[in-house]
């Protein structure tokens, strides 16, 4: 027998694996910071044509004529294409993720200003634009809706000729030409009748603006239809390849064996990158009809002005409680603003999403909420920039709900919500609304938060700068104790356009020990080659630096949902896992019988399975992987690869506790962030550093959703703000210092417990900035301010208030 | 994304830019930073058939003391004021605003002259140019001119340069020991325009303030000399009765425009506190 | 319009091409160059993702003619490693996890690249200021700060050794 094993070798083999929760540094970056990163703009295939597109300048009108011959005459432009073009072809209009219809080409009409109108094909870009210029269009222009209240007046214009006597529609029962759908949850009656009842009650509306994900990478695609064999290629900004490919193919008539959607390097997706646009589907026609293959690059006031926006919910909510504080009923109203199609990215039972998580980390009883969607004259969407399908909203509401009841009852925020929590035994908890909240410790992590902050001298602190006249400044302290709901999920609810929501991993373990890996998903910066690398890394005990992780091409990726909702650790890392063990079941039996021993008597140790009680006799996955393609036992089969499709039995509920401490200008509005404190918990935490920089990303994203972001309608439905002269993006210089913190809860559910992350710094971070604003304000009794707190509407709100520098 | 086709000359003598201009007439602009036209050019809101690109005229450049006067080459850069240890020492408002001007490489491009010819109300240096009493050297096909800063702006868009000149100079007087200055901008976001702007120039002896002038960005259709609010300090020692004073009369000339950065209101309220705080950042840097 | 011809140094390497005047240098680096490394994120001249170092200067290539480039020594991203050893910049980013999706790492690479020229021994404000033509989207910019700093170190101890040497 040889000398026992040390700490010191454990923690060697445990180092070369760089796998579960170590910060190794990323697989992907070496390409990236060397300028060799592949986007969609990057591909150039021979004879590539490049397509532009024309616009529509009207939020509505009639289209009279369209001039193509100024455009056709410029040398160079082979073919312009108007819905006119796409009607044979039947492409005119297409289904959307929401069960709705979406013009790709406007069809004698516009709905929205920015809308597609026609598309030029042509040799380069720049006599595309020339292209686009020369095509001149005649509209007769019609009234404009802008406002959703006002869409739903007796009177109203009708918006959607094309759904003229419909009254049914995706979700039921419309009950106005410009109605979409009523979509509610919980017991209305029993909800009704704990308000009627209650001690307390308090009432806020608050909007939540519309806003716009931008990636810093557009929307764009390389259609290449090869028309001797058959096959569609098309290199895509897609967060979800297999349900494009699917879609693509039932649109197009060519089997989904014949087209391979490709999604490379993709520069951020944020939710923007989810949908089917209408330039991707004229793209490929265009591919098909000229045979060769063309190019779509949208530049950034198309994609801020027509692709998926999100928000623009209009919500009423209302509190019933106990006189000191207990909450004993939820009630939600909104009117929700999706634009001119619904052209949503949700599952498709739920078209407002998963809002319904409204009840947030509280125990309420009573519960219910209604959504009703409305059409308007202006660009599609409304899911879309980290939102886990509406949970932003959801959260905003919630979170802001508990301010407003504090503030009534005046009790301190924190000590609210410490009182309505739920509390870590009653978990798994099932909420008013059905969800099954799976694991949860708010009390701990709202205990770690104010510590750390010293809660209570910052209050301290609050009331002396309150009571100081001459303080330049308003203090605020805003504080938010979100859940949220991720990891969509359980096929039996989640599907989109009837696929169930579930994902996969194929892993092929080569003979020298490497291997290969391929996912469902499509990450977008997440640093997928590196994370899913590690879970296979303490999986199998390989090192993650030998685990090539591939996503994104339809033709060797196992199908899956994308990447969207935090879904990718808590669906396709499942898979993973689940992938992994397959193989590391496999490779036990090869162990045994290499050294020649039963499988009970074998362990499994880092990076081998060793003879219980003998460290000399083991064999290391390297080993057994050499020995799968020769030596497996009688009966089984060579090789060493498994693949898994993972049904989650339930979402994840990530959560966390986030603090912000602002100081006010009096004088001229501006508010500075002093101080943003983030404890997430996202149970297992695969890789530390990239958590942390995701948290860091998505607040700054926060930041200036809550702080700057909006984009504005006028009357007419000319959308304001759509460049990045008047769109705020923070730089370094705005963007706030963060501290994070986190706690481990892991999911009962999970095969590692992981419950996915980094929607939350967004959906948590937006209404922690308004707490903190309205919190500076509060002991003037205001409640509630609307976002965005740009200087200029704080200062509003100064003067309402009487207050003066 | 993609401006229209034009032609394209990059003269090397002024007399060269200045007989293309006259050859092109109304269908040539002029290219100086490039940072307001170019993008302009992109969204094709302009259109230009010819540009002609002023880059490569040296006496255009640089930035010296002569006669008593500070004399800067209009296709000065943005980094090159902030760089000037000439403008730290003689000139500290010219670096001043340079800094809040757009981003870093911007600055490599933008030109003092650029800047002051476009005749954007959003601009920076006009106010600047004002509050400094600076003139504008002009050169045509004729010879040259000189234009005070005050009256050159005369809407949005238009100044008093005519058709065949160039601004090919800006003339400023150094500052005595005795003079401070300060501009106050508030802003959206770092390379914002102004939301309002104040410029001010002091001169302080023994307490009291012996000259002010001070100029006003983006709040009306040109930069803005606001005349009557320099007045109430002359004479006086700055209190908060006369600072306000000097407020009130600002905020009585502002004419903004309403748009995403804020209304009537607020604007002219900013312009009133631009005009405090620069007020008192200026009287501090009196010696 | 006529193309005219234009010359110049691209990562050390001469050039001449006839481009049209409006080309713009994105364009022509990205397109005729196939250096695709700097990215076009708007049009409007904010984002930086086009940055690129023209004459010593950080420049958005996406608001510069490339006839405007006559004559100058442009250097890309392409053009930061040498002989195959990363710049203490790019090596910085990886460390420091100072990119996630990668599309602004370019432009920001260039730019730092020219700011620690210009300011090698930078305050953390100043590296804020410096860096505030760039826009990123993912990492909300506290470890590009870090990447700057730590790159900015690594470039001054070797400075001081081969002035030592």
């Amino acid at each position: 027998m040889n000398a026992p094993i040390t700490e010191s070798q454990i923690s060697e083999r445990q180092e070369a694996l760089q796998g579960m929760g170590e910060s190794r540094l990323r697989k992907e970056d070496a390409r990236f910071v060397q300028g060799k990163g592949n986007y969609v703009d990057d591909i150039k295939l021979p004879g590539m044509l490049h397509m532009d597109i024309v616009r529509a300048p009207v939020a509505h009108a009639r289209i009279k004529k369209i001039n193509k011959e100024a455009a056709l005459a410029i040398p160079g432009v082979y073919a312009v294409l108007t819905a006119d073009d796409l009607k044979p072809l039947k492409l005119h209009w297409m289904p959307t993720l929401a069960g709705d219809v979406q013009a790709v080409l406007a069809d004698e009409k516009v709905h929205f200003q920015m809308q597609e109108v026609a598309v030029v094909i042509a040799d380069d870009r720049y006599i595309a634009a020339d292209a686009v210029e020369a095509v001149t269009v005649e509209y007769e222009e019609l009234p404009a809706v802008v406002d959703p209240f006002k869409a739903l007046e007796a009177g109203a214009p009708v918006l959607r000729e094309d759904l003229a006597g419909k009254s049914e529609g995706a979700h039921g029962k419309r009950y106005h030409h410009n109605h979409i759908f009523t979509w509610d949850a919980g017991d209305k009656e029993k909800t009704d009748k704990a308000f009627a009842s209650a001690q307390v009650t308090v009432k806020q509306d608050m909007f939540y603006p519309r806003v716009h994900p931008c990636p810093l990478e557009t929307c764009g695609c390389v259609a290449s239809f090869d028309p001797i064999r058959g096959e569609l290629t098309t290199y895509m900004t897609s967060q979800a390849p297999h349900v494009v490919r699917t879609v693509v193919s039932l649109l197009s008539g060519i089997p989904e064996s014949k087209v391979r959607i490709i999604s490379p390097d993709i520069g951020g997706g944020f939710g923007n990158k989810v949908g089917v646009y209408p330039g991707y589907v004229c793209a490929i026609v265009a591919s098909i009809v000229l045979g060769r293959p063309v190019k779509w690059i949208e530049d950034r006031i198309e994609n801020i002005s027509s692709t998926a926006f999100a928000r623009d919910y209009h919500m009423a909510g209302e509190l019933a409680a106990t006189q000191d504080g207990k909450i004993t009923g939820l009630r939600v109203n909104v009117i929700a603003d999706h634009g001119a199609f619904d052209s949503c990215a949700d599952p498709t039972k739920f078209p407002a999403g998963m809002f319904h998580i409204v009840s947030g980390s509280y125990d309420i009883p009573a519960a219910y909420c209604r959504v009703d969607g409305v059409y308007t004259n202006k660009a599609p969407g409304g899911v879309a920039y980290r939102c886990s399908f509406r949970v932003t909203e959801a959260v905003y509401l919630i979170e802001r709900m508990v301010d407003v009841l504090a503030q009534k009852l005046n009790i301190d925020k924190a000590e609210i919500r410490r009182k309505n929590f739920i509390r870590k035994e009653q978990f798994p908890y099932t909420s008013p609304f059905g969800f099954e909240y799976d694991s949860g410790d708010y009390h701990t992590a709202l205990d770690k938060v104010l510590k750390a902050v010293d809660y209570e001298g910052l209050r301290k602190e609050q009331a002396a700068t309150r009571a100081n006249p001459n303080s330049p400044t308003l203090m605020g302290i805003g504080l938010v104790s979100f859940t949220e709901v991720v990891g969509a999920g359980p096929s039996k609810m989640c599907d989109i356009l009837g696929v169930g929501m579930f994902d996969s991993c194929e892993i092929r373990v080569h003979p020298t020990g490497s291997a290969i890996a391929r996912m469902g998903t499509i990450n977008q910066g997440q640093g997928h080659q590196t994370t899913y690398a590690q879970i296979i890394a303490t999986e199998l005990g390989l090192p993650s630096e030998v685990i090539q992780v591939e996503e994104g091409d339809t033709s060797t990726a196992p199908y899956g949902l994308g990447t969207y909702g935090s879904r990718s650790t808590p669906v396709a890392g499942a898979a993973v896992a689940l992938a992994s063990r397959k193989i590391h079941a496999k490779a036990k039996k090869i162990a045994a019988h290499l050294l020649e021993v039963s499988d009970n008597d074998l362990e499994w140790e880092i990076d081998r399975f060793k003879l219980k009680g003998d460290d000399a006799k083991f064999k290391t996955m390297k080993d057994i992987a050499w020995a799968a393609y020769h030596q497996p036992p009688a009966g089984m089969e060579p090789g060493l690869e498994a693949v898994h499709y993972y049904d989650p039995p339930n979402f994840t509920y990530p959560f966390g506790v986030y603090l912000c401490v602002v100081d006010i200008d009096k004088a001229t509005g501006e508010t500075k962030i002093r101080r943003f404190y983030a404890l997430d918990d996202c149970g297992t935490r695969i890789n530390p550093m990239i958590i942390e920089g995701q948290i860091h990303g998505g607040l700054t994203e926060g930041y200036a959703v809550a702080m700057a972001q909006q984009l504005t309608f006028d009357a007419q439905g000319n959308i304001q703000g759509n460049t990045l002269m008047d769109y705020f993006l923070p730089t370094a210089v705005e963007a706030p210092k963060w501290e994070t913190d986190f706690t481990v809860t892991p999911s009962p559910h999970h095969p590692i417990g992981a419950k996915g992350v980094a929607e939350s710094p967004h959906v948590g971070s937006i209404p922690t900035f308004t707490s903190a604003v309205v919190d500076a304000f509060a002991h003037l009794g205001v409640t509630h301010m609307n976002m965005p707190h740009t200087a200029y509407r704080v200062w509003q709100q100064l003067q309402e208030s009487g207050v003066t520098a | 994304m993609i401006p229209p086709s034009f032609g394209y000359s990059a003269p090397r003598t002024l007399p060269e830019a200045l007989q293309l201009m006259v050859l092109h007439g109304d269908e040539a602009k002029i290219i100086a930073g490039g940072h307001s036209l170019l993008p302009m050019m992109k969204l094709r809101f302009a259109e230009p058939a010819h540009l002609i690109d002023i880059n490569k005229i040296p006496e255009l450049k640089g930035i010296r003391e002569e006669n008593g006067l500070i004399k800067i080459g209009a296709m000065t850069t943005e980094n090159e004021l902030i760089d000037s240890e000439l403008l730290q020492q003689k000139v500290p408002l010219l670096p001043e605003v340079a800094r809040l001007i757009a981003d870093p490489q911007v600055r490599n491009r933008g030109t003092i002259g650029g800047d002051i010819a476009h005749g954007d109300p959003g601009n920076d240096h006009p106010a600047i140019a004002i509050a400094l009493d600076a003139a504008f050297i002009l050169t045509g096909p004729k010879g040259q001119r000189s234009v005070a800063a005050a009256n050159f702006f005369l809407g949005t868009y238009m100044t008093d340069m005519q058709s065949d000149e160039i601004l090919t100079s800006i003339h400023v007087k150094p500052f005595s020991s005795k003079t401070g200055s300060a501009y106050c901008k508030l802003k959206r976001k770092t390379g914002d325009f102004a939301t309002a702007g104040s410029a001010v120039v002091l001169e302080m002896s023994g307490g009291f303030v012996t000259s002010a002038r001070i100029a006003l960005t983006n709040v009306a259709p040109t930069a803005l000399e606001a005349k009557t609010a320099a007045a109430a300090l002359v004479g006086n020692i700055l209190t908060e009765s006369t600072i306000k004073a000097a407020v009130d009369a600002v905020t009585t000339i502002c004419d903004p425009a309403e748009d995403l950065r804020g209304d009537i209101e607020y604007k002219t309220a900013m312009a009133g506190e631009m005009t405090k705080r620069a007020i008192r950042i200026a009287a501090s840097r009196c010696k | 319009m006529s193309k005219q011809l234009v010359s110049m140094t691209v990562n050390g390497k001469k050039v001449e091409k006839a481009v049209e005047p409006r080309t713009l240098l994105i364009h022509f680096l990205r397109e005729e160059m196939n250096l695709t490394g700097a990215h076009i994120g708007c049009e409007t001249s904010h984002c930086g993702a086009c940055t690129v170092d023209v004459d010593g200067k950080s420049i958005k290539s996406c608001t510069h003619l490339a006839i405007q480039c006559d004559g100058s020594d442009v250097l890309t991203v392409e053009g930061l490693a040498n002989k195959g050893t990363l710049h203490a910049l790019q090596e910085a980013f990886y460390q420091e996890h100072g990119l996630q999706c990668g599309f602004c790492t370019p432009g920001m690479l260039m730019r730092a690249y020219r700011f620690l020229q210009d300011t090698p021994d930078p305050t953390e404000d100043q590296i804020r200021m410096g860096m505030s033509g760039n826009l990123c989207r993912c990492t909300g910019y506290q470890n590009i700060i870090k990447a700057v700093q730590s790159a900015a170190k690594k470039l001054r101890a070797q400075a001081e050794e081969s002035v030592a040497a």
